[in-house]
């Protein structure tokens, strides 16, 4: 079974086509665009941030992806599309460009929650078939998200963050510290040569029974501390003490409440996925939480961890292939949740909308 | 609207409190323009106008996402955060003209992005850091933005 996937639910414009057979998916070809930029193989496309872009690239990217690994549209069986999470406009684009073009070459069209393409990407990118229970650990720039997977459908949220994301924490103090974007890799580089005990930065919810997050206090301990000692600034073994600081605050938290989950559960598999995964710090620490919990560690390469189509294409692949029906909503879906049933407000909303325009 | 005198607020509680006791006074249409540094409390003052609203849901920051809704209050609430945009034409390539104004109240943190595209009977409020933990909130546009 072949299915194009299609995600544009923030900044990426991002399509891919994955092969489901017995046991495993396997991608066949996958493209971001912001790759695409750095390379320019497809020659003319600017991505920039969360924007009506997606509208440009999508009828170029599409093509030139089937072209690029010899795949006519006969050949797919589906057409997966990034349903929400995310930005209205960037959603609705990919939306309804995946809606056309199963319109027009008669392909069956499904809606994927793209919080559900991360928590399974990790089986897809280590080619490993799908197992329950698991604790799913997304953490990224716009989520950081503690999920007890039970079965198809069926996630429990253990916790979340309470106000930043952990990845715009990393990109916040970057700024703070006048690194420039991405900040995560330069943070990571710096903290190599740093002491990560110079400084005590606050840890949130301390409590073991308390799986939440909050990095707005971390964010402004930091903000605080340059205002206090602003020659920091212009000296790099206070930043690089500084960096390894921040970074060990962000990271023992992750580590030790994705400890405490699989402990809570039982569960002997921690998927960890989502940009902050690229953290090595991250990923050494989660393999020793694993480790003391006699549990097993699935995380995605760092291609994989940010946001793509290949966990799109293959989440809607692996439901499939397990007899799980999808469909397709009427319409996106801006809040999206992995908790609750589809189709809320904003479904309603643009309904209203239509109805009214006509 | 909540009163036009600056006020000090000592703790993120109180900063949400203040917050909301905006939600009293909000209408449909409402367009607040939030400034303040990294840290500030912006979107601790959300978080109280959300509540104040009688949403019960998570309010966090859409520094990533740019816009989180918060729906099933008494007016739908849209809390735009514009920090990774870089201009107007950024702005409007997101669609952020379809939410300001909106129909229900639209919070918009960095607003200092889309200044040509704010109504002009849309609210200015600018955080400052007093300390650490104080707030002075004032009503009208930062100095810096």
């Amino acid at each position: 079974m072949r299915v194009l996937g299609i995600e544009t639910s923030c900044d990426e414009t991002a399509v891919s086509v994955v092969e489901a057979q017995i046991g495993k998916t396997g991608i066949l070809a996958n493209v971001v665009s912001s790759q695409i930029r750095l390379h320019e193989q497809f020659g003319g496309i600017v991505p920039e941030v969360a924007t009506r872009e997606h509208l440009r690239n999508l009828p170029q990217l599409v093509p030139g992806l089937l072209t690029q690994s010899r795949i006519r549209l006969d050949d797919l069986d589906a057409i997966a599309v990034t349903q929400g999470p995310g930005l209205a406009t960037s959603l609705l684009i990919g939306y309804s460009y995946a809606r056309a073009l199963g319109l027009a070459a008669d392909i069956p069209v499904c809606g994927v929650n793209h919080l559900e393409g991360h928590l399974f990407s990790p089986f897809l990118a280590l080619s490993q078939k799908v197992e329950f229970p698991f604790i799913g650990l997304i953490v990224s720039g716009g989520h950081t998200l503690l999920v007890h997977a039970k079965g198809w459908n069926h996630y429990e949220k253990l916790g979340g963050t309470v106000d930043d994301a952990a990845g715009e924490a990393f990109d916040k103090v970057a700024r703070l510290m006048d690194i420039s974007y991405p900040g995560g890799p330069k943070i990571e580089k710096l903290a190599r040569t740093g002491n990560a005990e110079a400084y005590a930065f606050p840890r949130s919810f301390p409590q073991k029974d308390n799986f939440n997050f909050s990095f707005s206090g971390l964010k402004t301990s930091v903000r605080y501390f340059f205002e206090k000692n602003p020659q920091a600034h212009d000296d790099n073994a206070w930043k690089a003490d500084l960096c390894a600081s921040f970074q060990s605050a962000v990271v023992d938290v992750l580590a030790r409440k994705a400890g405490n989950a699989l402990a809570a559960t039982g569960c002997k598999r921690l998927v960890a996925s989502g940009g902050v995964l690229c953290n090595n710090a991250l990923r050494v620490a989660l393999a020793q939480a694993c480790a003391e919990q006699g549990a097993n560690l699935l995380v995605a390469d760092p291609k994989l961890c940010t946001d793509n189509a290949a966990m799109i294409a293959a989440t809607a692949a692996e439901k499939m292939a397990a007899g799980i029906p999808l469909t397709l909503a009427t319409d996106i879906d801006p809040n999206l949740s992995l908790f609750k049933r589809p189709g809320s407000t904003a479904a309603v909303k643009n309904k209203e909308k239509l109805m009214r325009q006509r | 609207m909540a009163a036009e005198d600056s006020i000090i607020l000592d703790s993120a509680e109180a900063t949400q409190l203040y917050g909301k006791a905006w939600a009293d006074t909000c209408r449909a249409g409402d367009v607040i323009a939030l400034y303040g540094v990294l840290g500030s409390g912006k979107t601790q003052l959300v978080k109280g106008l959300a509540e104040g609203l009688g949403f019960d849901g998570d309010v966090t920051s859409p520094t990533f996402t740019i816009i989180h809704e918060y729906i099933g209050g008494r007016l739908p609430l849209y809390h735009l955060d514009l920090y990774r945009l870089e201009s107007v034409e950024d702005a409007l390539r997101a669609g952020m003209d379809d939410y300001i104004p909106s129909d229900g109240v639209t919070v918009i943190e960095w607003p200092d992005r889309v200044l040509p595209l704010l109504p002009a009977n849309t609210r200015h409020f600018t955080i400052e850091v007093a300390s650490l933990n104080e707030r002075l909130i004032r009503p009208g546009v930062s100095a810096s933005a």
